[in-house]
């Protein structure tokens, strides 16, 4: 197999189409190299575009060079850098602009909504104090003498202070850890019901006791009181709404990628429909593979294909029947038997072969790379100073034996955008220093894994809206849809709820386990 | 018209023959209310727990007599042996004091026989 067959040029960077053409196969040495953005049809009869050889684009210099050099990494290193010579789609520049706006836009919006609710709940806090303390500041004299009575109250009053504190600092101081589009219901109606209630214990007090002068001071403490419970019990209820009630799995949620169709099934609670689609992306993250946009052109390019090369001539007269012609050129081309689903199976196998000999390939050169590194005792570390490494440069001393294996692999799996050189060095070093196994090691590269392990700035998915026919802050019901749009792809969710199930039991007495020999005999008379 | 009923029955005179000490019918007997009957390829009816004959030695007295395989033995010298263990099945017909034992035996070729001759 020529070592040109297997180089794809490829493009990183903003404009993420990736070329590639496996039918090198068929037309020769040709290489495709689209500059136009991915929304472009191409049709595959169409002429080839050479690369001018000057062209900076990563990942290109190292197929020409490929030959007997292994350090070549640094040229096909996937850095994104901002001086790349190729030009930028109009998409690509509506990507930037909205990156930057929306991250100053949205940093208001948080910290208003988080200072309200600071001024607030400091206000709440300090509330039953001042209640304590108003009345002796302004009319100490006054006051009834309550001694043991009071006392006591004073402590309750102190602990269940500290409770709260305590209890609120738990449940409500968290990062921030995600924007949503609307308000989240429960938050605000439990702000609405302390404001409203501390409020009217305000109101009342200030009628009732600052006005008159009540001297009945015992009485006073206990009203303090009676509002610390009270908002003791509102405590109770934000931990009910807001962590307690989504907790039961109510309903099942499928969620299937558009492009290439990877599902996952998650239970979710009683949510809203924002809710859900936050938990639904915090699980994107760890359970769906990376989004590999090079994965995807081989059935584009089919497609395109299918559709080429079929012209409509109007032979009736003048007349744009536009809805006709469309659908007699699907007639035709479904008639039309062509050999496509031929081409895919050798094609699929063809890869599958290649994948798997190159990474028989990767696997022994690694377990070779691995052996030549030791790990040295303690009392050797004194015999041989001169010799010894830390994990980084072990490290740097066994890649470039397993660099250009790795490389192949990677090129051949379409990953190779996102590894780079400088990460992979860092990962063998780990590696080393934990004493992991080259299996252990290649973990990371043999398959795909999910978003979270790579770069973000591979992740193609970092701003997502959500598309819903029912408003985002009502409850998850049986048979919602809704579409959680990233600029390359969308997910999309379906709810079903759990069934009802019906269990009903039946006893087995241990003592009704009894069997019975079952005979067949012939006798001869 | 009336209705008549025959009695799909046949009777069997089967005359022992002496080897030895033992006197031998020349047939092999299966099923009993204690065996399975599911497990009887000659019966019609799977709960039937009657003796079947499940082998017949050639040229043995059992053949000579007529006896066929398959053949539900209903009665042995006036014995009821429908509803009898497999082991007093045995004991019925190979009482040593017996020189002939006289079968009633039914047997499903013989109901469609009739039936036929019925009908045609």
């Amino acid at each position: 197999m020529s070592t040109a067959m297997d180089t794809e040029s490829t493009y990183s960077g903003y404009s993420h189409y990736s070329g590639h053409s496996k039918k090198a196969h068929r037309q020769g040495r040709d290489r495709h190299k689209p500059p136009r953005s991915k929304d472009g049809s191409r049709s595959e009869k169409s002429v080839t575009i050479q690369t001018p050889p000057a062209e900076p684009l990563l990942g290109n210099d190292a197929s020409r060079t490929e030959e007997g050099q292994d350090d070549n990494w640094g040229e096909t290193t996937t850095a994104i850098t901002g001086t790349s010579e190729h030009s930028i789609s109009q998409e690509d520049i509506a990507r930037i602009s909205k990156d930057l706006e929306d991250s100053v836009g949205l940093d208001c919006k948080r910290y208003l909504g988080l200072t309200v609710a600071a001024v607030l709940g400091l206000l709440v806090f300090l509330t039953p104090i001042a209640f304590i303390l108003l009345p002796q500041i302004l009319w100490r004299d006054d006051l009834e003498p309550c001694g043991t009575a009071c006392e006591g109250l004073f402590i309750s009053v102190a602990f269940k202070l500290l409770i709260l504190l305590i209890g609120t600092w738990a449940l409500f101081f968290r990062q921030p850890k995600a924007d949503i589009p609307r308000v989240f219901v429960f938050r605000v109606l439990l702000l609405v019901l302390i404001f409203l209630f501390v409020f009217s214990y305000w109101l009342f007090y200030g009628v009732r006791i600052l006005d008159s002068k009540d001297t009945n001071y015992q009485g006073i403490v206990q009203y303090a009181v009676s509002l610390v419970d009270a908002l003791l019990f509102i405590h109770y209820l934000a931990i009910v709404l807001l962590e307690l009630r989504q907790l039961q799995p109510m309903f099942t949620v499928k969620v299937v990628r558009s492009t290439d169709g990877e599902s996952r099934y998650y239970s979710l609670g009683h949510l809203s429909i924002q809710r859900a689609a936050l938990v639904v992306l915090e699980n994107y993250y760890r359970d769906f593979t990376v989004y590999n946009p090079a994965l995807l052109t081989a059935s584009k390019s089919r497609a395109a294909k299918h559709m080429a090369g079929l012209k409509v001539y109007n032979v009736d007269g003048p007349g744009n029947n536009a809805s006709g012609q469309s659908r007699a050129m699907i007639a035709a081309a479904a008639r039309r038997r062509d050999s496509s689903h031929n081409e895919l199976y050798y094609e699929e196998a063809d890869h599958e072969r290649r994948v798997k000999k190159r990474r028989a390939r990767l696997v022994v050169a690694v377990e070779e790379a691995f052996t030549h590194i030791k790990r040295l005792q303690a009392e050797e570390q004194q015999k041989a100073p001169g010799e010894m490494m830390d994990p980084r440069e072990a490290a740097q001393a066994i890649f470039p034996s397993m660099a250009r294996a790795l490389q192949k692999y990677l090129r051949t799996t379409r990953q190779q955008q996102y590894h780079s050189m400088e990460s992979i060095l860092q990962h063998l070093s780990f590696c080393i220093t934990n004493n992991m196994t080259p299996k252990a090691f290649l973990e990371r590269y043999l398959n795909p894994g999910p978003t979270l392990q790579y770069d973000r700035d591979r992740w193609f998915s970092k701003q997502w809206t959500l598309v819903s026919e029912e408003a985002v802050t009502s409850g998850l019901q049986d048979g919602i849809v809704f579409v959680l749009k990233c600029l390359d792809f969308s997910l999309v969710v379906n709810v079903k709820k759990i069934p009802f199930i019906k269990l009903s039991e039946e006893f087995i007495d241990p003592k009704s386990h009894k069997f019975v020999l079952r005979l067949q005999s012939e006798t001869s008379v | 018209s009336h209705f008549t009923f025959f009695s799909f029955q046949q009777r069997i005179e089967i005359h022992k023959l002496r080897q030895g000490d033992n006197l031998i019918l020349g047939f092999s007997i299966g099923g009993g209310i204690d065996q399975d009957p599911t497990q009887n390829p000659f019966s019609e009816d799977k709960t039937d727990k009657g003796i079947y004959v499940t082998r017949v030695t050639e040229g043995g007295p059992a053949e000579v007599a007529g006896l066929q395989i398959g053949d539900k033995i209903m009665q042995v010298n006036g014995w009821d042996m429908t509803m009898v263990t497999h082991d007093q099945a045995r004991k019925r017909l190979t009482k040593r004091n017996e020189e002939v034992v006289r079968l009633l035996v039914t047997r499903q070729s013989l109901q469609k026989a009739v039936q036929q001759s019925m009908m045609s």
